[in-house]
């Protein structure tokens, strides 16, 4: 092991039943998955930057969970985390991800060509569309583990990538530690500004160390694409504009995320990706794709319809509130997006999302005129 | 600990400059005192356990402090930190506690009768009185860094030897996580009860992982010895009743310290204690007695006198609201110093300043002034 840790050593002078947390309050994947076996078998390892079996579950320790949501309860502190610590990582993507097997590959397609049809979703419905993914550089840690040296590397590799796009990806960058009273209304006012995570889920994870330094937002003068640097992931990458132009959003994501990766790529840093897990991000629950593809539209007649979640879990959907993942509706307008990440491309994930809004808004459109739309009903996908 | 310094030595790969923290915006005893010559010289090290320097002053980094509150924004993480650390919490604890020296010595005495007086102060305005202190048991690291098989095993050790006391100090546990929620509403009704840290300073420092194993609460049948385990700090025991009698206050918190302190010697596990620092806690802020002896007194008229912080300085007092911010002229006061005096000097001046300022309070009822009563720098 090149690089010592001597705490872990330390705490093997306890067995395991000691260190063994007591997850008999939890409900969340890691929670159902780590036996104390498991454990025992876990937790004298560490990845080469001394990432540890109690890093990973930490969060899940400490956020016990809800009735009614299960949290995923550990991250990965780099790369190699996912390897290490395979033994408790595969059953927990199995359970996350609808069954995927360790030995299962991942297609990643980011042809916005291959998208059929999503430029006329009605926009009397379809108040906005967005897509959004995150992305790892390979030879850092990630933000639960990585030092503030790390950090601000990611940011400058960031900073000098994004400052060669041009046309209508020419845009600026925000370091949340030095914005100006200006800068920051009006990316409060664009609602692009993030802040220091409050959700103890994230807290818990250590990715919230040494705000605000090496962290920022960058976006196009357009205000259609936009960069977070250093927030749960290394980058998150949102394309996004009012309406159901969903074609177009897609379109400008990939191209400019495939600007993104050869900039970074010219500089001798590539993404973190395996053709089984895809694209490597601090959540298991973001592998494979990352992406979260979505529209906020308004369904007042289907969304109070019985079979509402019928509907969107037979078309791989998932709903939110316009508040984002916490949030719940507000005058009948959803957020409605993508339930899947790992396992489908990304064309195939958007391609869900294209056909399943243009389903609903026919349904909510049927409800209106007083008619049923039983035959509009989809089979599961 | 397991935000990310469990790889200190990968840190090494980058420069100084890269890993020093950003301390432009910062406020406290720690960003007053860590160059970027210090940070270089101290980032390689680490106590036996693996504590290192970002470990220490990770709390300070994410709380860049307050205008007007001088926060210490740095933790031990085991008795070696503040051996391993000298170069920074040094300088650190003689800035927070009246320019101590690293070459001086600090003077313990838990004998309670060398207090003088303190049975008769005026129960009609001094409302209740309580003294409280922290010990860390030696051999285990403190709650930033411990693990939970260390942290249950202060637990068990703290359970056993409470579970021996008996006569005034007969008690029961209740540990956090298997509380009924009978006894918990009784702890509450009681003001014991103490819930996980919301305090970013706090949750900074990494305390409150696996929250609540092995964290719990002891007290007497008399509800007026209490021991919290593994809050803050391993132990925080604490004497307390309604009235002016802190002089019977100070006896049991002495008596009951000692009996407790007895049971873990016989482990071979004592308190961590030495001759410079003498207790050591996990703050450098409660080093040395880790004593804070107080009482809740109405002073509705010497609190709005304009010599009334003067007064409290010179008297080495401090004042904080009752349940924080004030009610009804009725305050907090207890002992500024921790470090440099002893137990009994410190509850000394408590007993003395708050009888003077009682006396204070019922000159200005009278219409009478004070000014020949203001007291010297003590």
């Amino acid at each position: 092991m090149p690089f010592g840790n001597t705490h872990n050593k330390l705490k093997m002078n306890y067995s395991a039943e000691q260190e063994y947390p007591d997850l008999s309050q939890h409900n969340n994947h890691m929670a159902k998955v780590l036996t104390p076996e498991m454990y025992s078998n876990l937790r004298d390892k560490e990845t080469p930057s001394g990432f540890t079996v109690d890093d990973v579950i930490q969060t899940g320790v400490d956020n016990p969970g809800h009735p009614f949501i299960m949290t995923v309860g550990c991250v990965a502190g780099d790369e190699e985390t996912y390897e290490v610590f395979k033994e408790l990582l595969d059953p927990v993507i199995e359970d996350r991800h609808g069954g995927y097997k360790p030995s299962d590959k991942h297609k990643t397609d980011l042809n916005p060509d291959n998208l059929v049809g999503g430029d006329d979703l009605d926009p009397n419905y379809v108040l906005s569309s967005r897509v959004r993914t995150g992305r790892s550089v390979r030879g850092f840690c990630l933000p639960p583990h990585c030092s503030r040296g790390e950090r601000r590397a990611i940011e400058n590799m960031a900073i000098e990538s994004l400052a060669s796009l041009d046309g209508d990806l020419n845009g600026q960058y925000y370091a949340l530690k030095n914005m100006t009273d200006d800068e920051q209304q009006q990316l409060i006012d664009d609602h692009f500004l993030f802040d220091k995570p409050v959700s103890p889920l994230l807290l818990a994870s250590g990715m919230g160390r040494d705000w605000p330094d090496g962290r920022g937002i960058w976006h196009n003068d357009g205000k259609t694409f936009l960069v977070w640097v250093n927030e749960e992931d290394h980058l998150r990458v949102i394309s996004m504009q009012k309406g159901g132009n969903m074609k177009e959003v897609f379109h400008r994501f990939c191209t400019g995320l495939t600007k993104i990766e050869s900039l970074f790529k010219d500089k001798g840093h590539e993404f973190m990706w395996n053709e089984h897990l895809g694209y490597v991000l601090t959540c298991p629950s973001n592998l494979g794709t990352g992406l979260r593809a979505g529209v906020h539209v308004k369904l007042p007649n289907v969304s109070k319809h019985e079979k509402f979640g019928e509907i969107l879990k037979r078309l791989r959907l998932q709903k939110r509130g316009t508040g984002g993942v916490d949030t719940a509706a507000v005058g009948g307008v959803f957020d409605i997006s993508n339930a899947d990440r790992l396992g489908f491309s990304e064309v195939e994930l958007v391609q869900m999302v294209v056909d399943g809004v243009k389903t609903l808004v026919e349904m909510e459109k049927r409800l209106e005129g007083g008619q049923s739309f039983d035959d509009l009903m989809p089979d599961q996908k | 600990m397991p935000f990310g310094n469990t790889h200190n030595n990968f840190k090494l790969n980058f420069k100084v400059e890269e890993e020093y923290p950003d301390l432009t915006k910062h406020n406290n005893h720690m960003a007053k005192v860590l160059t970027k010559d210090m940070y270089a010289k101290l980032r390689d090290k680490q106590t036996p356990s693996g504590f290192t320097l970002d470990d220490v002053i990770q709390t300070g980094v994410d709380n860049p402090g307050h205008p007007f509150i001088m926060t210490v924004g740095c933790v031990a993480g085991d008795e070696e930190s503040y051996e391993i650390f000298k170069d920074l919490l040094d300088p650190i604890i003689s800035d927070r506690h009246s320019g101590y020296k690293p070459t001086d010595k600090h003077k313990t005495d838990l004998n309670f009768e060398n207090l003088k007086g303190g049975d008769d102060l005026d129960p009609n305005y001094v409302l209740s009185s309580r003294v409280r202190t922290g010990r860390s048991i030696k051999g285990y690291t403190l709650p930033p860094h411990n693990s939970r098989g260390e942290r249950r095993a202060v637990e068990k050790l703290s359970v056993e030897a409470l579970n021996t006391l008996d006569g005034e100090f007969k008690g029961k546990y209740y540990p956090l996580n298997k509380m009924t929620d009978a006894e918990q509403e009784q702890l509450i009704a009681d003001h014991f009860l103490f819930d996980k840290p919301v305090s970013p300073l706090l949750l900074g420092a990494g305390m409150a992982r696996d929250w609540p194993d092995a964290r719990g609460i002891w007290h007497n049948d008399a509800k007026s010895f209490l021991v919290w385990v593994n809050e803050e700090d391993h132990l925080r025991v604490i004497s307390m009743e309604k009235g002016g009698n802190m002089k019977e206050v100070f006896r049991r918190f002495c008596v009951g310290l000692k009996r407790i302190e007895e049971t873990f010697k016989k482990h071979n596990h004592g308190f961590m204690w030495n001759e410079h620092l003498g207790y050591v806690l996990t703050c450098p802020s409660n080093l040395g007695t880790g004593l804070r002896g107080g009482v809740h007194v109405k002073l509705p008229k010497l609190s709005t006198h304009p010599k009334f912080e003067e007064i409290l300085t010179r008297l080495r007092l401090q004042k904080r609201g009752v349940d924080t911010a004030s009610v009804g002229g009725v305050f907090d006061i207890s002992n500024a110093d921790r470090l440099g005096s002893s137990e009994v000097a410190q509850v000394q001046m408590v007993v003395d300043g708050v009888k003077l300022m009682v006396e204070m309070e019922k000159k200005l009822e009278k219409g009478e002034a004070i000014d020949g009563m203001i007291p010297a720098q003590k």
